[in-house]
């Protein structure tokens, strides 16, 4: 089958690759671009491992295919750190023990980037819900909510 | 919270730095066993049983073989009869399990594999595979499979165990029986008496990483494998087994594993993958997908348990008389074993009978899921004694303290019990506010115990002390939980030396000594007893070292917060480094190995506390509240020990309220998916509290005691207890879904 | 002389007793005194079983040493996860 020609921009940098009209974003991302933060947990969307955010929306990479994303804007959780710099939220992941086998992190840390560029003040339910569709086995969750409220603490100066 | 015991002074142990592995699992550049690329690399498909049982009449390949960019195909032909070699039964199983023979015995059993040089046409190719089955019947349950008549998994399968050994064969592979007293008199002595009956599904570890493989065979019979395990030692063992070779031939290293739960203790993909590239002569990936890992790979068992206790007006248990049957899918080997050992080991009892039968039946193999065996066996006893409780009017607390067993206690399944903190942890969820928390209309609120032997077993490390006084520390112990983290503060505190001077890792099986799998909660026992034995005698060098550097004895030598100093302050002290800076002078590079099988294992408990709030028109049950209190005998790393007990109680709730195979008539699975298999959200869970207990381990260096799986034991007698003080029924069949608990309500009604 | 307990599993093995006392100064020459106290018991307790030795429990027991006033069980072999 032939292979289509794509054009993004990818963690700032412009990335070009080819992939097959029915090749998801996700394995396109890992084996073309090289980029496999992103996981595959499901392939379905139910597990929110591979999640991205296109154009500053949060979507599953799962459920997107490849030849989709022409001439979008891509975040991946490697492009979150700032020249070497930590993302609060990834330092608070750190200090906060909110990983432990760390496959979701990576899908919870652009969920949890895409909740608070949106709502930087969030109540514990509101983080709940809007991670509601990132699956961890590992933590129970508990500690992984207290890292946001930490890093939105962080992000709002206080 | 909740330190039962002074804290020695501890300058790392106990501390909540940043574990060694975070940064690179933050930035996503940690390697996990599908992230690996080869140059050359093929992508690998599996061929699965769509049927439960059945015989393989043919399998013709030639297809698949001819198709565009295939350049591997094997089948159960490709591996050795290891029947036909001697081998031990157990190995044969696992060698049949890993590719059928002759015979499928579950839906999504392998059949063949393919290897081609995209995903698509390797799938493509997997579709072209043509097996002809005769379709045979086949049983689902310990009740279909124990049933009169029922058609046999295994022709030879003569129960072990019974006494005498029966003339015919059935699906059950053996009996657990454990007695102790008189059950008639016990029963007798009763104030109160309650007998209950209750089953639980199979449940998936759930882990969010699929099993994935990369090997690269050489032409000389060598090959590599990378792969996500608990135990790459072991998945070089057994694959070894499923092969035929020499363990010797394979390497394994062990990428960064997405969870395991006991899951990834046992090899699915890694024999086919090395057999595909041996026969492709390039490297291959084989990567499960979520529906092949719900099919294929094994959940714990499903169970049908009866519990009959009585206790008198006191409280204390006078008889207790436990009956099991459990799921040990396609080849013996369920937990029941396990089960009858625990499942009423907390308590003091003077009279019981413990009985358990090892089922086998037409579904995946089941697999180790933390603690195996024990929290169905918990549920049904913990609910029995909440039924009681309630019966003679004792709080439910109070009634465990009332026959909790402690140091010296005869446990039920034999030895005398050494030191133990179950007491603590009873009295640690007592002592807390949440145990008198207010409560409103239609929530309850439910107690629930549990144990766990923990295990010991062989670990090897090694620590090498770099030329500037910094270590690295090396051992075989895949990490699934921060142990690195854990490697790193004992060596600190043997070493004297900072800890973020400390790189712990994970070394391959050719570069570290032999390790027995990361599972158990062994790993903070066992292999850092051997990385604290290996400090220990760099610690001895480094002595000897200063001894000869400053001409004394080497008993006027300490080592004190890494350095050397002389008893009489006679010399300047000699740091790690110093002596490190000129280790050549003293006799060359510093570094010390340490192998053992493991001492001094010390048991677990956890007691647990569990608040719920029950729609009573949805029947959906909502957790509001959790407390869970485990003996972690000394918490190396609180955060992690902390991460283990949250871990293990939302299996628990998951487990508890939503999670359960349902397979159809023809024994195919119907809910093989994330979306349909529900385990719990970050929306449906509260905060989970966690109080430490520290009772030390009086055999352990540290006091550790294994915190990995005894919190998963409790959870759904937890949660089972909360529900019947909230609406007054009482569940015995999980899980407690909506659907079950509205019914449980309409018959309340009538 | 060690006391040596049986679990009900293992009775059947031993003509229903479920305690007896063995002379022995390690878990293997232990095993040998039941096996001929008992023929047939060796291989399944080499076979099924971890040991408890003065409530310390060991899965490779051979060479661990008994005493006098020892109390030993047989245990099921369980698995971890």
């Amino acid at each position: 089958m032939a292979r289509t020609h794509i054009t993004t921009v990818v963690n700032g940098d412009e990335t070009e690759f080819l992939a097959e009209d029915g090749t998801s974003l996700l394995n396109a991302l890992r084996d073309e671009v090289g980029l496999t933060g992103a996981k595959e947990g499901c392939g379905t969307g139910d597990c929110g491992a591979c999640s991205v955010m296109i154009d500053d929306k949060v979507t599953c990479a799962c459920l997107v295919f490849a030849p989709e994303v022409d001439g979008s804007t891509i975040l991946t959780v490697e492009g979150l750190a700032d020249s070497g710099e930590l993302h609060p939220l990834q330092q608070c992941f750190l200090e906060g023990a909110a990983l432990q086998c760390g496959i979701c992190t990576p899908g919870f840390l652009i969920s949890a980037k895409a909740l608070l560029d949106k709502n930087p003040d969030p109540t514990e339910t509101e983080i709940r819900y809007a991670l509601a569709g990132n699956l961890c086995r590992c933590t129970g969750y508990d500690k992984i909510i207290r890292a946001v409220q930490e890093a939105a603490r962080e992000m709002r100066g206080q | 919270m909740a330190v039962t015991e002074e804290n020695p002074g501890y300058k790392w142990v106990g501390t909540r730095p940043i574990r060694p592995d975070g940064l690179e699992k933050v930035t996503g550049k940690a390697q996990f066993g599908a992230d690996l690329m080869l140059p050359g690399m093929l992508f690998g498909k599996v061929v699965r049983s769509p049927h439960a049982h059945a015989r393989i009449v043919s399998i013709d390949t030639t297809a698949a073989e001819a198709m565009l960019g295939v350049k591997a195909v094997i089948t159960g032909d490709d591996f050795p009869d290891l029947a036909a070699n001697g081998a031990h039964p157990s190995e044969i199983d696992v060698a049949n399990n890993a590719i059928a023979r002759d015979k499928v015995l579950y839906e999504g059993h392998v059949v063949a594999a393919v290897a081609a040089t995209t995903r698509d046409q390797a799938e493509a190719a997997a579709k072209a595979v043509e097996v002809t089955y005769e379709l045979l019947p086949h049983v689902l349950t310990v009740d279909e499979a124990m049933a009169d008549g029922a058609p046999l998994l295994h022709e030879g399968m003569i129960t072990k165990g019974v006494d005498p050994a029966p003339e015919q064969a059935s699906n059950v592979a053996s009996k657990i029986l454990h007695e102790r007293g008189d059950l008639d008199q016990g029963f007798g002595e009763a104030e109160a008496v309650v007998e209950r009956e209750f089953t639980t599904k199979p449940v998936h570890q759930g882990y969010i990483e699929p099993h994935a493989a990369v090997a690269d065979a050489n032409s000389d019979g060598r090959a590599h494998i990378w792969c996500s395990s608990q135990g790459h030692f072991q998945m070089r063992a057994s694959s070894a087994t499923v092969l035929g070779v020499s363990p010797g031939t394979l390497k394994v290293t062990a990428a960064e594993i997405g969870g395991g739960f006991g899951g990834k203790t046992v090899i699915y993909l890694e024999p086919l993958a090395v057999r595909l590239s041996q026969r492709a002569g390039r490297p291959v990936k084989l990567v499960m997908d979520r529906d092949e890992v719900f099919r294929a790979t094994g959940p714990t068992s499903g169970t049908r348990i009866r519990v009959k206790m009585g206790v008198s007006k006191d409280g204390k248990i006078t008889a207790a008389e436990v009956w099991m049957a459990y799921e040990a899918g396609a080849y013996a080997g369920s937990p029941v074993g396990a089960a009858g050992m625990t499942a009423i080991a907390c308590y003091d009892i003077p009279n019981f009978v413990v009985e358990g039968y090892d089922v086998v039946c037409n579904k995946p193999r089941v697999a180790a899921y933390r603690a195996p065996g024990a929290p169905m066996a918990a549920f049904a006893v913990e609910s029995v004694l909440d039924e009681l409780a309630r019966d003679i009017g004792i709080d439910p607390i109070d009634i465990r303290l009332a026959n909790a067993a402690v140091e010296g206690t005869q446990a039920s399944y034999g030895p005398k019990f050494p030191r133990i903190g179950f007491v603590e942890t009873l009295e640690a969820i007592k002592d807390h506010p949440n145990y008198t928390a207010d409560l409103g209309p239609n929530q309850g609120r439910g107690v629930a115990a549990g144990f766990w032997f923990n295990a010991g077993m062989m670990s090897s490390a090694t620590v090498h002390i770099n030329e500037n006084g910094t270590a690295t520390v090396v051992t075989g112990s895949p990490d699934i939980g921060g142990s690195r983290q854990s490697m790193a503060l004992m060596a600190a505190e043997e070493l004297g030396i900072p800890y973020e001077s400390i790189k712990a890792v994970v070394a391959d099986t050719e570069t570290v000594g032999f390790n027995d799998v990361t599972g158990g909660s062994r790993v903070t026992l066992a292999t850092g007893a051997a990385v604290v034995d290996a400090c220990r005698l760099i610690v001895e060098d480094l002595r000897a070292r200063a001894a000869k550097t400053w001409d004394v004895e080497l008993d006027q030598v300490e080592w004190v917060d890494g350095q050397a100093q002389h008893v009489e302050g006679a010399q300047p002290p000699l740091s790690l480094n110093d002596l490190a800076a000129k280790s050549g002078r003293t006799g060359g590079p510093i570094s010390a190995n340490a192998s053992l099988n493991s001492r001094g294992v010390g048991a677990g408990f956890s007691t647990q506390l569990c608040d719920v709030e029950v729609d009573p028109e949805t029947g959906v049950t909502r957790v509001i509240r959790y407390l869970t209190a485990q003996d972690a005998g000394r918490a190396i790393s609180p955060d992690y020990v902390e991460g283990q007990m949250q871990g293990g109680v939302v299996q628990g709730i998951g487990w508890a309220l939503n999670e359960e195979y349902i397979h159809d008539s023809d024994g195919v699975m119907e809910n093989a998916s994330f979306l349909d298999y529900r385990i719990p959200v970050a929306s449906d869970l509260p905060m989970i509290d966690c109080a430490i207990v520290e009772v030390p381990n009086p055999a352990h260096p540290y006091g550790v005691r294994g915190v990995g799986e005894v919190g998963i034991v409790p959870p759904m007698a937890a949660v089972g207890n909360a529900i019947n003080d909230a609406l007054d029924v009482r569940m015995t069949d999980l899980p407690m879904s909506p659907v079950k608990i509205l019914e449980a309500l309409n018959n309340q009604r009538d | 002389m060690a006391q040596v307990h049986f679990s009900a599993g293992l009775r059947d093995l031993t003509g229903g007793l479920a305690q007896v006392e063995v002379e022995a100064t390690t878990v293997r020459r232990l095993v040998v005194a039941l096996e001929e106290m008992f023929p047939g018991i060796g291989g399944r307790l080499s076979e099924a079983s971890s040991v408890a030795i003065d409530g310390e429990i060991f899965t490779d027991a051979d060479y661990e040493p008994v005493s006098d006033d020892s109390e030993v069980h047989f245990l099921d072999i369980f698995q971890g996860g």
